[in-house]
């Protein structure tokens, strides 16, 4: 079941001792997620929360607590270092959630990535989600900063470059007993980790996943790019939604990547390619379930 | 953030990047002094450039009907003339919008004698991750109808990032805009210099429109950048301290530099319906929303995903500011966020601004019982909505009323 993680997934934590991360990871601990050691330079012998075992590197949290999974909180300036450090111990996921890495660092981490097995999903990104079968999907694996408690175990996937639109999604779905296979939150930066292709893949491969709700922006041609492959190999229903169709030309609409450039990026490009490969795609955003029941 | 072109051809000129030679001014005296400089070093003309972030600058025309941001002068009596009627006078563009630009520096630069003309740009290739260099032979015209008319004229290259570009692609590329002779090598690190400042300085575009074969006074030849055009990373400005201090608030919108003082992300747009909304992703979806039903979005704003009382408040401030604001939209999913903060937030924003305009609020997620509860027991006049179709129906209903 599932994509990414597994409620058994152990996860690790680099920047676990920040506010930020802090608050998170007890968030995830929780939600009954395995979050296994956490990781800030300087800090090993300590617990969090007289809990989770903290290391001095990753490598050294991954040898002792068998993490397969990390997430990133640590600032903008030291995220490269660090989601580098997580690629170099050998995880098979990584997920950023840091907002405001410099392209430049990012664009240079994707090219070190080339050939490596390790998945990095973000940076500036919710995090993933596979919801638990306990009360209010208690039990799953949280990775990030989504609410937990939205969530319900089923056999929907989620890809999203967009936090809170993801949980207007899931609790859409939620709301009409829909619950989800995993949900995915992979940024609204424009060097992604991982693309909306490259998630839908592998919804497309999970014998779990029934239906996908495939949530966009304005910017880049990553939609289009998953339109087109859906449109020739996608054996499962797509429901669509793109964010963005009033947004104004060369205004960088919050996120880093949601921007109109040289004509490039339009909502109205990305929703006709989208209908053309068969998605169902969302009137408005109040409607991103209802588009998908009505073809599953 | 965006450069103007003097600083952009200050940083490529660090660069090693040939750029005609002048300086910027703010005053007609200055003006002159640097054009006199320039006549004495043999130049027999220059040119003065207003320096604004705006393309369309040479068509533009100013409020008191004086044509034209771009001139070329004989004397300094003229750039003194014209450095007056411009200095302090607001100009309007295809691109500045009906209220126009004021025009406070000017470039005053060698005139150069131009041989032919190209383009060159560096930029990020989304669908690669990979810098992506662009030159084509179409030079000083809109590339993107160059782009349209004429796909062929431009040649794209992407560079291996962590390899840099290397010297050999450099001259293909030199070739490729039909250079020869030892005007290849001076092309070639014209371009080497241009990648190097798109990299190093953490540009997210360096564009060089146009890029010039020029006549020296003794008629040999050079390549130069005649004008140039570069926005920076905001996210990495925390390392380019000197860049950083180019930032010109006189360029940006006040309302949208006062929302940045309280990390909030407004945008300000031309309708009547204000919105506030946590995530930016939700928030342009909002703006859809209000679309669909009929009405017209005022701003974009997202007030984060942990917007505290305060933001809340400075929020609701900066959107009253606008006086298009004929409803306002507050749609909040607390997802980690307490949806009862905000509830008390809008109250508390709602009291000080002593609001008199429509309110319709969509509450959902974590707490939000509690602050359904502080909301109807403020005695604030407001407009609950379900969801956000239902809210953004309401207040467009209540904006056209």
């Amino acid at each position: 079941m599932a994509i990414l993680v597994k409620p058994d997934t152990k996860v690790l934590v680099q920047g676990i001792t920040g506010s930020f991360g802090g608050r998170h990871t007890q968030l995830s601990l929780e939600y009954g997620s395995q979050i296994v050691a956490g990781v800030t330079p300087g800090k090993a012998g300590q617990r969090f929360e007289d809990q989770v075992p903290i290391f001095d590197s990753v490598q050294e949290a991954v040898k002792e607590s068998g993490a397969t999974a990390s997430a990133i909180f640590v600032p903008p300036p030291f995220a490269a270092d660090a989601i580098l450090e997580a690629v170099d111990a050998g995880l098979e996921l990584v997920v950023a959630i840091t907002e405001g890495i410099p392209v430049r660092d990012m664009i240079e981490v994707k090219a070190a990535l080339k050939g490596s097995a390790t998945r990095l999903v973000g940076p500036n990104c919710p995090g993933i989600v596979t919801p638990g079968t306990g009360e209010n999907s208690h039990g799953g694996c949280r990775i990030g900063i989504s609410p937990g408690y939205i969530h319900k175990a089923g056999d929907i996937g989620v890809v999203s470059r967009s936090g809170t639109l993801t949980y207007e999604a899931v609790w859409q779905l939620t709301c009409n007993g829909l619950g989800q296979s995993t949900c995915v939150g992979i940024g609204g930066d424009p060097v992604p980790g991982s693309t909306h292709l490259d998630i839908i893949k592998l919804f497309n491969d999970d014998p779990d996943t029934r239906g996908i709700i495939m949530i966009g922006e304005i910017g880049g041609s990553a939609e289009e790019e998953a339109a087109a492959w859906i449109k020739e190999n996608c054996k499962k229903p797509v429901a669509g939604f793109i964010a963005g169709t009033t947004a104004p030309p060369g205004r960088r609409m919050g996120h880093a990547g949601a921007i109109i450039s040289g004509g490039k990026g339009t909502a109205e490009a990305k929703i006709e390619a989208m209908e053309d490969a068969g998605i169902s795609v969302a009137e408005t955003p109040s409607q991103m379930a209802e588009a998908l029941i009505k073809i599953l | 953030m965006n450069l103007h072109e003097y600083q952009a051809k200050q940083l490529l000129a660090q660069y090693g990047v040939e750029v005609p030679g002048g300086q910027p001014c703010t005053t007609a005296d200055e003006a002159r002094s640097i054009a006199e400089k320039l006549f004495t070093e043999g130049h027999e003309m220059v040119v003065m450039k207003i320096q604004i972030h705006s393309g369309g600058r040479g068509k533009g025309v100013f409020k008191d009907g004086f044509k034209g941001g771009v001139h070329l002068c004989k004397t300094a009596d003229d750039v003194h003339q014209k450095a007056m009627a411009m200095l302090g006078n607001t100009i309007v563009t295809k691109q500045t919008g009906e209220a126009g630009r004021q025009v406070n520096t000017l470039l005053v630069a060698s005139a150069e004698k131009i041989v032919s003309e190209f383009y060159l740009a560096v930029l990020l290739d989304r669908d690669t991750s990979q810098p992506l260099i662009m030159v084509s032979s179409e030079g000083g015209v809109d590339i993107e109808e160059v782009a349209e008319t004429n796909p062929e004229a431009i040649v794209k290259l992407q560079v291996d990032p962590l390899l840099g570009l290397q010297p050999y692609q450099a001259r293909n590329l030199a070739k490729a805009l039909g250079l020869t002779g030892k005007l290849i090598h001076s092309g070639a690190k014209l371009i080497l210099g241009v990648y190097k400042t798109w990299w190093e300085c953490d540009a997210s575009m360096v564009e060089i429109n146009p890029l010039c074969v020029v006549e020296n006074p003794d008629g040999s030849q050079k390549i130069a950048a005649v004008d140039a055009k570069i926005s920076v990373d905001g996210n990495a400005l925390y390392r380019h301290k000197d860049i950083a201090e180019m930032r010109d608030l006189n360029e940006e919108a006040e309302l949208e530099v006062e929302a940045s003082k309280f990390d909030l992300n407004y945008i300000k747009l031309d309708g009547n319906v204000a919105c506030l909304v946590n995530g930016a992703g939700l928030a342009m979806a909002t703006m859809d929303a209000i679309k669909h039903y009929g009405g017209d979005p005022a701003n974009f704003l997202d007030v984060g995903g942990g917007a505290t009382k305060e933001q809340v408040s400075a929020a609701f401030q900066i959107i009253l500011k606008d006086p298009n604001v004929k409803a306002i939209l507050v749609n909040i999913f607390g997802g980690i966020m307490n949806c009862n903060t905000i509830a008390e937030g809008v109250v508390a924003a709602a009291e000080e601004t002593h609001l008199s305009l429509p309110l319709v609020v969509r509450l959902e997620g974590n707490n939000v019982e509690a602050g359904r509860k502080t909301l109807a027991e403020s005695g604030i006049a407001l407009i609950t909505a379900d969801s956000m179709a239902d809210a953004a129906k309401k207040v467009v209903s209540e904006a056209a009323a």
